[in-house]
């Protein structure tokens, strides 16, 4: 058989497609592929509600079944892609069938990165999916010590929620401060206290090497100075890479994503949208890949007025993520570039409640929110959209390398 | 039988306890919800908004990152 449109993943991204060309009036063949057994769920309660117990893991699901019967689509719940004729507008999946398609979108996602060298042992764990979360939490309550390795958005939520359920939980992470690359040293230097005033213990600048075991078992965390730290559970949270493995042969340029032009095509009748689309990649320019649930939904529904000749130019989003920890909410709308200069635009640092600007070279590139969602929605109207090719952090500017400028 | 039509409203609800404050609704549909100025929490201003709020209210739900809005009911 043949689809007009073949959509390999349904989660947000491949969703947004499905929907987005339905919403425009598409009344073609929509084929969605999911090698995952659940219907659409949704990832950022993975770590929070679904990982804590607030949440029935069912919850999470992104539309009702009615609603999904309503999409008229032909969704394939554990169906895996295993390779792509790309002339010949041809995919086969892992159990041989070969499905046809007028236009493929590519939405895999990622993979949870690992550490290096050896092999999953028990009490170790990734989290990405539904069933990782749920084997987290069992993982989890079974613990007395917890340790994460990453402090990214994933391994500060882990940790949080592994505080809330009362674990001594250790933090490592190689960077200087958590959260870096979202939030800057300033800001991330706030997130680092909230963590630690809440009995997290954090260690930055402190790469893991590996885990350490016993008879299959992990018994702990090796750090780069040959330190062990003990645990009962490790969360191994240092990352996604892009679920590609399948394309390798296929012609489509990979380069940590899929590699698509300013309107998210990797080749005539391809295209790819969230985490593992890395879209406006051209002469001179890697382009970007964005991992956020965000850009997901965004991306899913630009593909779907492109394919329709409804997009209105190229693709230029605005990241915006957010984050819960501790009953802290933290949203970033733009970015907070290395080097930027941070400052205190409404509210105090103090309260913990306040807006701040990340400007680099004088132009206004990133709004954070610290417990101030009301305020914040406008400030996005202030930012440019995400450029194509991001500009090396320059180390010519005049502004001092990140400062944080007082409550005004 | 020229009473306006009943069935040319929208029906729609909102899930505060899924809401995370992103704001893109106000941003799509700013006549239909709007946020608590304390926590950013979605408000339904409308619960049945008319017909020709349609393509806001979806674009709205679709854009929605913690799938928060439903279309109860909408004009065929």
């Amino acid at each position: 058989m043949t689809a007009d449109v073949l959509v390999v993943g349904a989660s947000a991204g491949g969703l947004a497609v499905a929907e987005g060309l339905r919403r425009h009036g598409f009344t073609g063949t929509i084929t969605l592929l999911e090698r995952e057994r659940e219907p659409p769920y949704d990832r950022p309660p993975l770590s929070k509600q679904v990982l804590d117990g607030r949440w029935p893991p069912e919850r999470a699901q992104l539309r009702t079944g009615a609603e999904l019967d309503a999409l008229g689509a032909d969704l394939r719940l554990g169906a895996e892609a295993a390779a792509l004729d790309v002339p010949g507008h041809r995919l086969t999946l892992r159990d041989g069938t070969v499905l046809g398609y007028r236009t493929l979108v590519l939405a895999t996602g990622l993979h949870a990165r690992r550490l290096p060298g050896r092999p999953p042992v028990a009490g170790a764990y990734t989290l990405r999916s539904l069933g990782d979360s749920a084997r987290l939490r069992a993982g989890l309550l079974a613990a007395r010590r917890v340790v994460v390795v990453g402090a990214g958005v994933l391994g500060c939520e882990i940790a949080a929620t592994a505080r809330g359920l009362g674990r001594e939980v250790t933090v490592v992470e190689p960077a200087a401060h958590p959260l870096l690359g979202l939030l800057g040293p300033a800001l991330g230097a706030e997130l680092a206290a909230l963590h630690t005033e809440h009995g997290v213990r954090l260690l930055t600048d402190t790469p893991a090497t590996g885990l350490t075991g016993e008879a299959g078992r992990v018994t702990g965390v090796r750090t780069a100075s040959g330190a062990v730290l003990p645990a009962d559970a490790v969360v191994v949270a240092v990352g996604g890479r892009p679920a590609t493995d399948w394309l390798a042969g296929s012609g489509l340029t990979l380069d940590d994503g899929v590699v698509c032009d300013d309107r998210c095509r990797a080749a005539p009748d391809v295209y790819a949208v969230g985490d593992v689309a890395r879209f406006g990649a051209g002469p001179g320019t890697r382009g970007v890949r964005l991992e956020n649930r965000t850009n997901a939904t965004e991306q899913g529904l630009y593909v779907a007025a492109e394919l329709l000749g409804a997009a209105r130019g190229p693709y230029r989003p605005v990241p915006y993520v957010w984050t819960d920890q501790f009953g802290t909410r933290i949203q970033v709308h733009g970015t907070v570039p290395a080097g930027a200069a941070v400052r205190i635009a409404e509210g105090s640092l103090r309260e913990r409640k306040f807006v701040a600007h990340a400007v680099t070279g004088g132009r206004l590139v990133g709004v954070v929110g610290w417990n101030s969602p009301g305020r914040l929605r406008t400030a996005r109207a202030l930012l440019t959209a995400v450029a194509p090719a991001p500009a090396p952090p320059s180390t010519t500017a005049t502004t001092p390398t990140t400062t944080l400028t007082g409550d005004p | 039988m020229s009473a306006p039509q009943e069935g040319a409203t929208l029906e729609i609800a909102v899930d505060e306890d899924r809401c995370v404050a992103a704001g893109h609704c106000v941003v799509a549909a700013p006549e239909i919800f709007d946020q608590r100025e304390e926590d950013g929490v979605v408000v339904l201003l409308d619960p049945r908004p008319p017909a020709t709020a349609q393509d806001t209210v979806r674009e709205a739900a679709l854009l929605c990152p913690a799938a928060v809005i439903r279309v109860l009911r909408a004009p065929s």
